[in-house]
């Protein structure tokens, strides 16, 4: 059964703007996502050239040397706006609130096995750098790329990633005290184990290519560390240890980079499938940043993983291996 | 058994000490200079970015849920609105123009301003600053997206605005709202927080913004009137933002105060041209007015601005000149606007009409000095005409100011009857002022503003034809052919309001809605 409520129905005179008509090609509603992106961004006729980079125009297609015939081919699998972006991380948030009440309200923090509490202030808590490190990266990506489809994602990311800088802030300060921020940020400053990751995360800052940056930071050193840290270490090994109280403070990561790295993989292989010169590039990119991330974790894993470092990082390089081929990158 | 040691309980600031600050690091492997590139070139000497001091203080997590408790409630609502036809009961269907100046003139700017502050948020060295600004580049974006989802359902119905990003690089009245941000982020990233942070968002914001979302507010517009309300949270944090950026930069150096100085006059000018269009809206176009602009400008700017300069004076900021010239045009900006778009009113996308007697009666009262000596005559001359069936189009191209890109229709500073013209001859070429103020602002960047995309000039050398037109054919319409590299439909997008198909739609769908016919 259903019932008929009847409203003053008017016929529109159209259904969407002309450019989202034009790039949809018929005048039929659009989506939220596709109104709020799509031509965003100014395209002709600046009036001006940045006094801080008077080589090229205030949004320049040729900042990256990837080459799009259209940079609205990007399509964000998760058709984040703000809104729906908000949304979405409001919901994990409140998994992530109730996950720390949960560990904080039982004591469980204190039940952690010496062991694994020694190890996620080693290795978990220096990592608060390495997404600050990616929060600025993004902010550049999302500053200097070109067209709203590829940089609107890379703001969210960029807030994403301080949002995770205080997560593992948070855990800190819930299995330790203040001064468990400064030994980790000492180890990262000055401990062997750390360098190779900090001198890659500062290297990528002054990357200029905005798409060299993506590849970089977001599908190299994310596509490993992540797995590596989050799916592996800590959902895998420390918990089959005791430390699954770790597993929850951490969760918001977990399901946050399943989610993450639709996009990603979406960018690169529509980039990738856009020409042979293009494929190539992303294909030399990838492979040269994956090595270096790959090495730079290695050392960071051994913190947990000891004599299985080798092995279990072999294993997440080639999982990543197997997620560009599927996105048409050669690796 | 381990004793528990009672954990040091952290206050709210140094949490979010830790939260931010305890992030950043001092780089090895890279010099500052290379990962911070624009700092210095601006000559702004910042000697301890930890004297920074939060203006707000959000971690991410609590940003995300007041953010998205914030657009549940405004897509409910603009859902509520759109299934309602909300958009018939506005004021009358003038009003509509309003939301076509408004989606065409400023949303643009609100994704500029997010490139902006994710410019300046990655570039500078203070983390205490660099996450208040991506904070703002992400509630920019907000800004703008909302606003082009509330205003879909208008483009559903009525004309003007349905291709408004091809509108806002290409319109000729739409480069002066375009040029003051594209000057902005070509700037160096401290003139981009002073332009924008400072002036823009805090000294002329009440002038600018909320001018639109009252107006909306007094003339039935929920859509518009609730992204308005809805933003105002986002809005107070970027105005703290905007403040703490100048008193921090006073603070770190003398050598800043007359760099800043120099800063503060500049926008508050450039911006105060922008407000030209504001300035009409408010007198002309809202059916139902809020207030005048020069009652606007006088609370607004007079009054609060002048506070917020006597307390800046502690630091050597005075009160920028161009106010004393500012109070001298309060009297006519808005009529002399007005009067332009009414002649122009087949280049525009939007509607304009000659205010009716009542109208007319309350601007002489709000402007008893100006209104009936200077502009009523001419304005019941072309009401007369109008009616006669002489609609007045004026068909030629005006002269444009080299900076702020409004026709040169200003009259002299004191002399409401002389048009003021002011001229420099730079490298073999002459620019037009259409004031002192922006000629100077040329003298101190002439390599800058030469570069300026002048809709007239673009026009005379045939850069604004569609691909392939010949204009040397006999009987070519340079203004159909301009119209259409805008767009914009003659007939529907154009003209006076009274002839409009708008007029015609929203009084037969009001009917439908109303009546039993």
């Amino acid at each position: 059964m259903q019932i008929d409520l009847r409203t003053v129905s008017i016929k529109p005179l159209r259904h969407t703007f002309d450019n989202i008509a034009r790039r949809i090609g018929a005048d039929k509603p659009a989506s939220r996502y596709q109104e709020g992106t799509l031509d965003m961004q100014q395209e002709v006729n600046f009036h001006y050239r940045p006094t801080w980079d008077p080589d090229h125009l205030i949004y320049d297609r040729a900042r990256t040397a990837v080459k799009m015939a259209d940079w609205y081919s990007f399509k964000d699998p998760r058709q984040f706006y703000y809104g729906a972006y908000t949304l979405a991380r409001a919901k994990q948030q409140d998994t992530a609130e109730a996950n720390f009440d949960f560990v904080e309200n039982r004591g469980l923090a204190a039940t952690l096995p010496e062991e694994i509490r020694d190890t996620v202030l080693k290795m978990l808590i220096p990592l608060r750098h390495v997404a600050w490190g990616s929060n600025m990266n993004n902010a550049g990506i999302c500053a200097y790329g070109y067209g709203t489809a590829f940089t609107q994602p890379c703001i969210y990311q960029s807030m994403d990633q301080l949002g995770i800088a205080q997560y593992i802030t948070r855990v800190a300060l819930l299995l330790g005290d203040v001064d468990v921020l400064d030994t980790a940020k000492t180890a990262w400053m000055e401990d062997d184990a750390w360098q190779g990751l900090r001198r890659y995360v500062e290297d990528t800052m002054v990357i200029k290519d905005p798409f060299e940056l993506f590849v970089a930071q977001n599908v190299a050193l994310d596509g490993l560390l992540y797995p590596l840290v989050y799916e592996t270490i800590i959902d895998d090994v420390l918990s089959s240890k005791g430390g699954t109280p770790v597993a929850m403070l951490t969760q918001f990561m977990t399901d946050w980079y399943a989610e993450v790295r639709k996009w990603t993989d979406a960018t690169m292989k529509t980039a990738a499938a856009e020409s042979p010169e293009n494929k190539e590039i992303l294909g030399r990119w990838t492979t040269a940043w994956r090595d270096r991330a790959a090495a730079a974790l290695v050392p960071v894993a051994r913190i947990a993983l000891a004599e299985r470092t080798d092995e279990l990082t072999a294993e997440v390089v080639q999982q990543f291996n197997a997620r560009m081929a599927k996105a048409g990158v050669p690796v | 058994m381990d004793m528990q040691v009672a954990k040091k309980k952290l206050g709210l600031k140094e949490r979010y000490a830790v939260m931010t600050r305890g992030l950043d690091w001092k780089p090895s492997y890279q010099k500052m200079e290379d990962i911070y590139p624009y700092m210095a070139y601006e000559g702004i000497k910042i000697h301890d970015w930890d004297k920074w001091e939060d203006p707000f203080r959000l971690t991410m997590d609590a940003y995300w849920k007041y953010q998205a408790e914030k657009e549940r409630k405004l897509y409910a609502i603009i859902d509520a609105f759109n299934q309602n036809n909300g958009h018939l009961n506005v004021t009358d269907a003038r009003y509509l123009n309003t939301v076509k100046l408004f989606i065409s003139g400023i949303s643009p700017l609100e994704y500029v301003a997010h490139r902006g502050f994710s410019h300046v948020g990655r570039q500078f060295p203070g983390p205490g600053p660099r996450v208040a600004c991506l904070m703002q580049a992400l509630d920019e974006i907000r800004h703008a997206q909302t606003q082009v989802h509330s205003i879909s359902n208008y483009n559903k119905y009525y004309n003007g605005m349905h291709d408004f990003h091809h509108a806002h690089d290409r319109v000729w009245f739409l480069s002066v709202p375009k040029s003051f941000f594209d000057d902005a982020i070509t700037a160096g990233p401290f003139e981009f927080m002073v332009s924008i942070g400072f002036s823009f968002e805090y000294v002329l914001t009440n002038l600018l913004f909320v001018p639109f979302v009252s107006g909306a507010a007094y003339n039935g517009d929920m859509g518009t009137m609730t992204f308005g309300f809805s933003a105002q949270s986002d809005e107070a944090r970027h105005m703290t933002l905007g403040l703490e950026v100048i008193k921090f930069i006073l603070q770190q150096d003398p050598a800043n105060v007359p760099i800043v100085q120099r800063w503060i006059d500049k926008w508050t000018w450039r911006g105060y041209r922008v407000l030209t269009l504001v300035a009409m809206m408010m007198d002309y176009m809202l059916p139902k007015r809020t207030m005048s602009w020069k009652e606007a400008w006088e609370v607004y700017f007079e009054e609060n601005g002048g506070a917020l300069f006597k307390d800046l004076a502690r630091y050597g900021i005075k009160m920028p000149d161009c106010a004393a010239q500012i109070a001298l045009e309060k009297d006519h900006l808005s009529h002399q606007a007005w009067s332009t778009f009414y002649n122009y009113a087949a280049a525009s996308n939007f509607h304009t009409w000659m205010p009716d007697e009542e109208e007319m009666a309350w601007l002489s009262s709000k402007y008893p000095n100006s209104y009936d000596k200077y502009y009523r005559p001419r304005m019941e001359f072309w009401r007369e005409e109008a009616a006669k069936g002489n609609r007045f189009y004026n068909k030629t191209l005006p002269m444009l100011c080299q900076t702020c890109q409004i026709p040169m229709i200003f009259t002299e500073p004191g002399d409401p009857t002389k048009i003021c013209y002011r001229e420099v001859d730079y490298k073999g070429d002459k620019y037009h002022f259409c004031s002192d103020h922006c000629k100077k602002i040329f003298e101190d960047e002439p390599e800058k503003y030469v570069q300026a995309w002048l809709p007239v000039h673009q026009i005379y050398q045939g850069n604004c034809f569609p691909e392939g037109t010949d204009p040397t054919v006999e009987g070519f319409d340079p203004l159909a052919a301009v119209l259409k590299y805008y767009n914009l439909e003659f007939g529907r997008d154009n003209l006076d309001f009274d002839i409009s198909e708008d007029k015609k739609n929203f009084a037969e769908w009001r009917g439908q809605a109303t009546k039993n016919v």
